[in-house]
């Protein structure tokens, strides 16, 4: 027992720490990926005056689950005269890397109060000072998943989706890289941290964010809108998503993918959907900073004030749900939210309540700002046709690209007027 | 810490099986990678001179040297396809006549 | 054993794999998987020698966008597995050993002179990717130039080589 306690406390324990914290990580991921699942395919039909999923557990929440059995349980078909070794490595790939590119992005500021064995925990897995880099170099090889998956899948389809694709998603890669670049020039930084905490004023709250600041720049709208535009492209959602479109290619490249392997790119669309949500976030719109200046501490109270009458709402409906689980299962969620309200609320008499109040508010403004890109994704998702491929590559090479140069060059000039003496 | 030679070992070591896969193979288009090895064992003993002396000088070269190859690929990626295209094969034993 | 000494040797494993594995496989698109590998294991490499700026410049360029360049170009060619040609026995039995003197003598010489080299592993005060970019716009500012020259000739060699014959 001694031997385990003196190795938790040197070396040993940093890496066991980071391997908790990448296994919950991963099962967060994965849960959020499922919902998220969910959340666009009800969003989308309520938008075409539908019900979406509805069947499947109290409205429709156990779809992902019945989705995910289907995918373990479906026949796994390998088309014949394939390349082994590449077929099965492209899904891999896909998913790996989008996957390792949320091992870099900090989800709060704060360590937790409590030390694992000596070791302070922070609410990010490694925070390297090339932090953006290191996201841009997991996106640069994130082509491999989608041109190898249409090559070795042997067939005409996939390979014009694989190479359509893949060929979009370097075009709007260099667009989405140079319209970071205004805010590197503020930030005089790669780490995302130091992004973050430059983004961070006691007076001004929202004005502080970088889409909006004049401290040390320009702000950063065109930028914002360059990045948002690229990274809908290069993780090929609509309106950009021609090459998988089902009325135009089959599937695109993963037309002869089934069950696990069809999954596994479908998780690595819909992660990298989240990661290119977090780094608008961390990027443009001030992270984990509130909208609100800091002497404005009543603020503090909104995660409960959002979260109580919610579990209200979530009680009442389940009572007059038509099915009984849906009458059983619906309250009891309902007031597992209003209780963890009400227990943030509490912390207005309470001390201890208080510090755990404290310490949710940058994860819940990160959070919220993260949800709020996404319904944005699914919201063009539900609202918008599709380009023509060359008109893809028009707005890509012609439009995002050189407004986005046009943009470094602003800031730059800028960022020198800001600092000459 | 480990010492400069390894990392210059290793670096003799991917040139030369680049050499050998220069010399080796048929095909145009791995021909052409080949040389890109050569070039990335040239680039890890420029980092790793520039990491002995505590200077950064060897990393900048290391930028000029990758600029310079992508801007080779991305020329002779072009000849080989119109080669390839001309010959109808890759095979580097059909392109050894100045004439078609 | 030091841990850093592990990785190398895990890294470097992994960078000789790849190199073996581009001479001895057929098939085009394999040697390229292999080329990839050998670029990453290096991109491994220089984050241990304390270069990170080059290593996410090797992935991001190298291995993001040169290598896709060379697996587009496999696909659209639709190149095959290589076909069986007769060596002579003169480059089989010749070709192996001249082959490994000729690594022997590289190694030999790069560690002969490397020995002159001043070794001071202390680091410059600057941060990696700081110090790259302040000697990039001052020492070396006329090579930076001539490099953004030399990628727009490359861009017009390729826009050249790409136009479809005119048919007159």
């Amino acid at each position: 027992m001694n031997a385990v306690t003196t190795f938790l406390t040197q070396d040993g324990g940093f890496w066991v720490l980071t391997l908790v914290k990448i296994a919950l990580l991963l099962f967060i991921v994965l849960t959020v990926n499922a919902y998220l699942t969910w959340f666009e395919r009800k969003v989308v039909a309520l938008m075409q005056s539908r019900v979406g999923p509805h069947r499947v557990g109290p409205h429709g929440l156990l779809q992902p689950a019945a989705d995910g059995l289907k995918f373990l349980f479906k026949e796994d078909v390998m088309p014949g005269g394939v390349d082994k070794f590449v077929y099965l490595l492209a899904p891999f790939l896909a998913l790996t890397l989008a996957l390792a590119s949320l091992a870099v992005i900090p989800f709060g500021p704060n360590p937790l109060p409590f030390k694992f064995f000596g070791h302070q925990i922070d609410l990010w897995i490694t925070n390297p000072d090339i932090g953006l880099l290191v996201l841009f170099s997991v996106t640069a090889l994130g082509v491999y998943g989608v041109a190898l998956a249409g090559w070795a899948s042997n067939s005409k389809y996939p390979l014009l989706g694989g190479l359509r694709s893949s060929a979009q998603m370097i075009s709007y890669e260099l667009s989405m890289t140079m319209s970071v670049v205004g805010v590197l020039l503020m930030a005089n930084s790669f780490s995302l941290t130091k992004i973050i905490s430059l983004q961070e004023s006691s007076k001004w709250g929202l004005l502080s964010w970088n889409i909006f600041t004049f401290h040390g720049g320009c702000p950063q709208i065109v930028g914002f809108l360059c990045f948002f535009i690229s990274a809908i492209a290069e993780t090929n959602r609509v309106p950009f998503d021609l090459p998988e479109a089902e009325s135009e290619l089959v599937a695109g490249f993963h037309t002869e993918y089934s069950s696990f392997k069809f999954a596994m790119f479908f998780i690595a669309e819909y992660t990298s959907m989240i990661t290119v949500s977090s780094l608008c976030a961390i990027l443009f719109f001030g992270g984990w900073n509130s909208p609100f200046p800091t002497p404005w501490t009543f603020t503090h109270y909104i995660p409960s004030l959002i979260l109580i009458p919610f579990g209200l709402w979530v009680i009442f409906d389940g009572i007059k749900y038509e099915t009984i689980f849906g009458k059983l299962i619906l309250p009891g969620l309902g007031t597992a939210i209003a209780g963890l309200g009400a227990l943030l609320l509490a912390g207005i008499v309470i001390a201890p309540l208080h510090e755990v109040n404290e310490y949710i508010q940058g994860p819940f403004w990160l959070l919220s700002k993260i949800f709020f890109f996404l319904f944005f994704y699914v919201w063009a998702r539900g609202t918008l046709p599709r380009f023509r491929y060359d008109q893809l590559m028009n707005i890509g090479w012609k439009l995002l690209l050189p407004v986005s140069i046009a943009n470094v060059i602003i800031t730059a000039g800028f960022v020198l007027f800001r600092s000459a003496p | 810490m480990v010492p400069t030679q390894y990392y210059l070992i290793l670096s003799a070591i991917l040139f030369g099986l680049g050499a050998v896969a220069f010399v080796v193979k048929r095909n145009i288009i791995t021909i052409f990678m080949s040389i890109e090895l050569m070039l990335n064992a040239v680039n890890l003993a420029f980092v790793a001179f520039s990491q002995a002396q505590g200077k950064l000088d060897g990393q900048v070269f290391v930028l000029f040297v990758i600029v310079v190859a992508a801007a080779e690929a991305a020329v002779g990626l072009g000849i080989i396809i119109l080669t390839a295209r001309n010959r109808r094969s890759l095979n580097i034993e059909r392109v050894d006549l100045l004439k078609l | 054993m030091s841990p850093a000494l592990i990785v190398f040797f895990v890294l470097a494993g992994l960078s000789v794999i790849g190199a073996l594995s581009l001479i001895l496989q057929k098939h085009p698109i394999h040697s390229a998987l292999s080329l990839i590998v050998v670029m990453v294991s290096l991109a491994g490499l220089y984050l241990l020698l304390g270069a990170e700026f080059v290593a996410a410049v090797q992935i991001i360029v190298y291995g993001g966008a040169i290598m896709v360049l060379f697996v587009f170009v496999i696909m659209l060619l639709n190149a095959s597995a290589e076909e069986h040609t007769n060596f002579s026995k003169l480059a089989k039995f010749g070709g192996l050993p001249l082959a490994l003197a000729l690594t022997g003598l590289l190694a030999a010489a790069m560690i002969h002179n490397g020995g002159a080299v001043p070794n001071n592993p202390t680091p410059d005060a600057l941060a990696s990717t700081t110090g790259i970019s302040m000697m990039l716009f001052s020492t070396f500012v006329y090579p930076f130039e001539l490099t953004s020259f030399l990628i727009l000739v490359a861009i017009i060699g390729a826009l050249v080589l790409a136009q479809r014959e005119k048919k007159t």
